[in-house]
């Protein structure tokens, strides 16, 4: 079992071998296909049955109600709005702010390793 | 010619941007002659690998009557430019040629209809050999040289499309982040000559001590170069940099930034190593660093809309990953029952972590380039459902998009693992924040594959089609590269990364040139 | 007393030149002025490699016709090598800058620092 140890990689508290995890891969696989297989047959593509459907009401054209790139975590952005407007702030694009950012981290950085913490 | 293979991966690229300019009328010819070269040196370097695992350190100096003749007859002290390769150089060389090979094969058909190409194919060539002579090099001086050449080719290269304002933009602010750095570096590099009188890497970490002059000169040449990698608070140029440079160059710009994350640890382990393995506070800066740069870059990552300046702040949080792993590694160096239990393979956490993510995050910024070449945007909000129509663009896209975020079995949770369980041992803190960005750098690629891949087609983009065969092929290596790393982790830390790390750590070995005393 | 500053007079504008060249980068809105400021940078630390080389009461380091006493009596020659290779590379960085900032103000019509700020978030 030689090539086998030699495709384990060890770390201090477990491992990772990838043939195991193929292995459980194929299993769970098959695990859910016969679960598939067992489902409902009636699914007619192209008919009535695949067309949203909002209460009855008319569906507007897609255009207008598709979700975009921007409104997708628009939750967790409201949710941490204090933490997101100083970032923002942080970042102005201004070239000067770039070089000041420098002279601060290398201050600091400077000042701890010469001793002053 | 093995003797001399150090000053022939100089040599071979630097001969190929001389001749580059004068394929001026036939631009096809320019990028074959370009991607030849390109090929041509990354032959080289696996060669270069193979012989520097055998003999550990290889030595070159240049002039001297034999390539190895380091202390020429009644000299105490090395007086002339010596490259000296050790297996991290080695490895930095190597993802650094094979970078620019996948770069020039992408941009055969990226760049076709632009203007003034036998520039932009003299300009990689000489990035090339900016990094090259960064990582191989053994003197302080051709360090800094090495570095302005890889910024100045760098930022030429960003402001290449010139009938676009941001793109002078982006040029403008990279080049002045990399002018002040480097300056810098050239201050506290003349301040260690005004002290010792020497230029030479290995020569000056016997001398250097505990005076405040060192620590100063410390303390400038860390902060310079943590601004050169992108690490939070300095990362502002990458977002900017990344995005406006052309798709087919950002491989190559972002082994450039990771060379000077290579500068960071030559300095921190070889050149002040007395001093790392007293000072645990070195290390420690270099941890805080990193879990401010993880958490800053992915929160950042989350709210943009241009898909590839969302990406670049991917590459600013992933750098904080290898910044934590080899603090964490660097914080133990005093302590050896420590450093044997865990520090050694959180290093190799960290090292194996730059390979990887240079190879998923070129692959990522390559189908944000195909986007842009079939979309003629980079605006997430307009783009949609366009996986049926680019399948090989697509698939690509999956398979970096899982490999960044951890997900077994690509290459990204090999090195992720490791750097998990080293960095939980040394403050469970630490640990937290790096899977907590995990999450969300997952989150946000779901967000891209969501809004450019999936969901209904866009009426403007019915009659797309997919990429160019040169920008698939080169998809598709790095594809099967991040699958098969991903699947024989060990294979490539047993040969590569784990020899890198014990490199770092041998510092008498560095310093006597690896034994040709 | 006098005597310590006037020997180390060019340390101290060193250190001058520093402070002018990263308050004119940090804080004038003109992008020339930008980029004047990173060129006096350069003086500074060109300043301070050639008076790292300086030995008191030496000569050029210049073999050919050397006067007798001069042989082993010379300045260092290494950091006037550095200054070189470091001046040429300050020109070759001030005129992709400047080729930049033209660029800039024809696309942007102005050279405001706080104007050129597409990029931004």
């Amino acid at each position: 079992m030689n090539w086998l140890e030699s495709l384990t990689l060890k770390s201090p508290a477990g491992f990772w071998n990838p043939l195991l995890w193929l292995l459980f891969l194929i299993i769970f696989a098959i695990i859910g296909y016969i679960i598939y297989s067992r489902g409902n047959k009636g699914y007619k593509p192209n008919t009535e049955q695949v067309k949203p459907f909002i209460s009855g009401n008319a569906v507007e054209d897609i255009e207008q109600i598709r979700v975009r790139a921007s409104d997708i975590y628009w939750g967790f952005i409201e949710a941490l709005k204090g933490y997101y407007t100083i970032l923002m702030r942080m970042h102005t694009g201004d070239m000067r702010d770039y070089v000041l950012w420098y002279l601060g981290v290398g201050a600091i950085i400077l000042f701890i390793l010469v001793g002053g913490v | 010619m093995i003797e001399h293979l150090p000053a022939l991966m100089i040599a071979v690229p630097l001969f190929g941007a001389f001749t580059t300019p004068l394929l001026k009328k036939n631009y096809k010819a320019a990028a074959v002659w370009a991607t030849l070269i390109t090929a041509v040196t990354l032959g080289m370097s696996l060669l270069l690998v193979r012989e520097v695992l055998i003999r550990e350190i290889m030595v070159y100096v240049f002039g001297a009557d034999k390539p190895t003749l380091v202390l020429p007859s009644g000299y105490r002290v090395p007086i002339r430019i010596i490259f000296e390769v050790d297996a991290m150089g080695a490895l930095m060389a190597l993802s650094a040629t094979l970078m620019s090979f996948i770069g020039a094969l992408y941009s055969y058909s990226h760049v076709r209809n632009e203007t003034g190409l036998e520039k932009y194919y003299a300009l990689l060539l000489l990035l090339e050999v900016g990094i090259l002579g960064m990582v191989l090099t053994g003197d302080l001086f051709n360090l800094f040289v090495f570095l302005e050449i890889a910024g100045i080719a760098g930022s030429a290269l960003v402001g290449f499309r010139n009938y676009r304002g941001e793109a002078s933009e982006a040029g403008i602010k990279y080049l002045i982040v990399s002018s002040v750095a480097s300056l810098m570096v050239l201050f506290s590099i003349g301040l260690l000559y005004g002290e010792y009188g020497n230029l030479n890497i290995a020569y000056l970490s016997t001398q250097i001590g505990f005076n405040t002059v060192d620590i100063i000169a410390l303390g400038i040449l860390f902060t310079s170069f943590a601004m050169k990698c992108g690490s939070v608070p300095t990362h502002h140029w990458v977002p900017d940099a990344y995005t406006e440079v052309p798709s087919g160059i950002n491989p190559t710009l972002l082994v450039a930034t990771y060379a000077s994350l290579y500068a960071l640890f030559r300095v921190s382990f070889s050149l002040f190593g007395k001093v790392s393995s007293e000072m645990s506070s070195v290390g420690w800066i270099m941890c805080v660093l990193g879990v401010l740069t993880m958490f800053i870059g992915v929160t950042m990552a989350l709210v943009q809309k241009d898909v590839k300046r969302l990406m670049s702040y991917h590459a600013i949080s992933q750098t904080g990953y290898m910044l934590l792993g080899v603090g964490v590694g660097l914080a133990v160096l005093n302590d050896p029952a420590k450093l044997a239990a865990f520090g050694r393979d959180a290093m190799a956490g960290g090292i194996f972590h730059i390979i990887n993510h240079i190879i998923y995050k070129s692959l990522l910024l390559m189908t944000a380039g195909a986007l842009f070449y079939v979309t003629g945007t980079r605006n997430l909000n307009e783009m949609g459902g366009l996986a049926r129509k680019m399948p090989y663009t697509t698939v690509a896209f999956i398979v970096g998009a899982a490999a960044i975020s951890g997900i077994p079995p690509f290459n990204g949770f090999a090195s992720k693992f490791l750097i998990y369980e080293t960095a939980y041992q040394l403050n469970p803190l630490l640990a937290i924040f790096a899977m907590v960005t995990s999450v969300l750098t997952l989150a946000s690629f779901v967000k891209v594959f969501a809004s450019a891949f999936l969901g209904p087609p866009v009426k403007e983009y019915e009659n797309v089609r997919e990429v160019p065969r040169s920008m698939v092929i080169a998809m598709i290596i790095l594809a099967v590269l991040c699958i098969l790393f991903g699947l024989f982790p060990n294979v490539v830390l047993d040969k590569l990364v784990y020899p890198a790390v014990d490199a770092l750590l041998n510092l008498s070995g560095y310093q006597t040139w690896g034994g040709v005393l | 007393m006098n005597n310590v500053i006037l020997v180390n007079l060019p340390f101290i504008v060193v250190a001058l030149l520093l402070a002018v060249g990263f308050y004119t980068i940090g804080f004038k809105r003109n992008l020339i002025k930008v980029v004047i400021g990173i060129e006096i940078l350069e003086g500074a630390v060109n300043l301070f490699l050639i008076t790292l080389g300086y030995v008191k009461g030496a000569y050029a380091p210049i073999y050919t016709m050397a006067p007798k006493e001069a042989v082993n009596n010379m300045v260092l020659p290494t950091p006037q090598a550095l200054t070189l290779t470091s001046i040429v590379i300050g020109v070759a960085v001030s005129a992709l800058m400047l080729a930049f900032a033209v660029n800039i103000y024809e696309h942007y019509g102005t050279l405001d620092v706080t104007k050129v700020r597409r990029l931004k978030g």
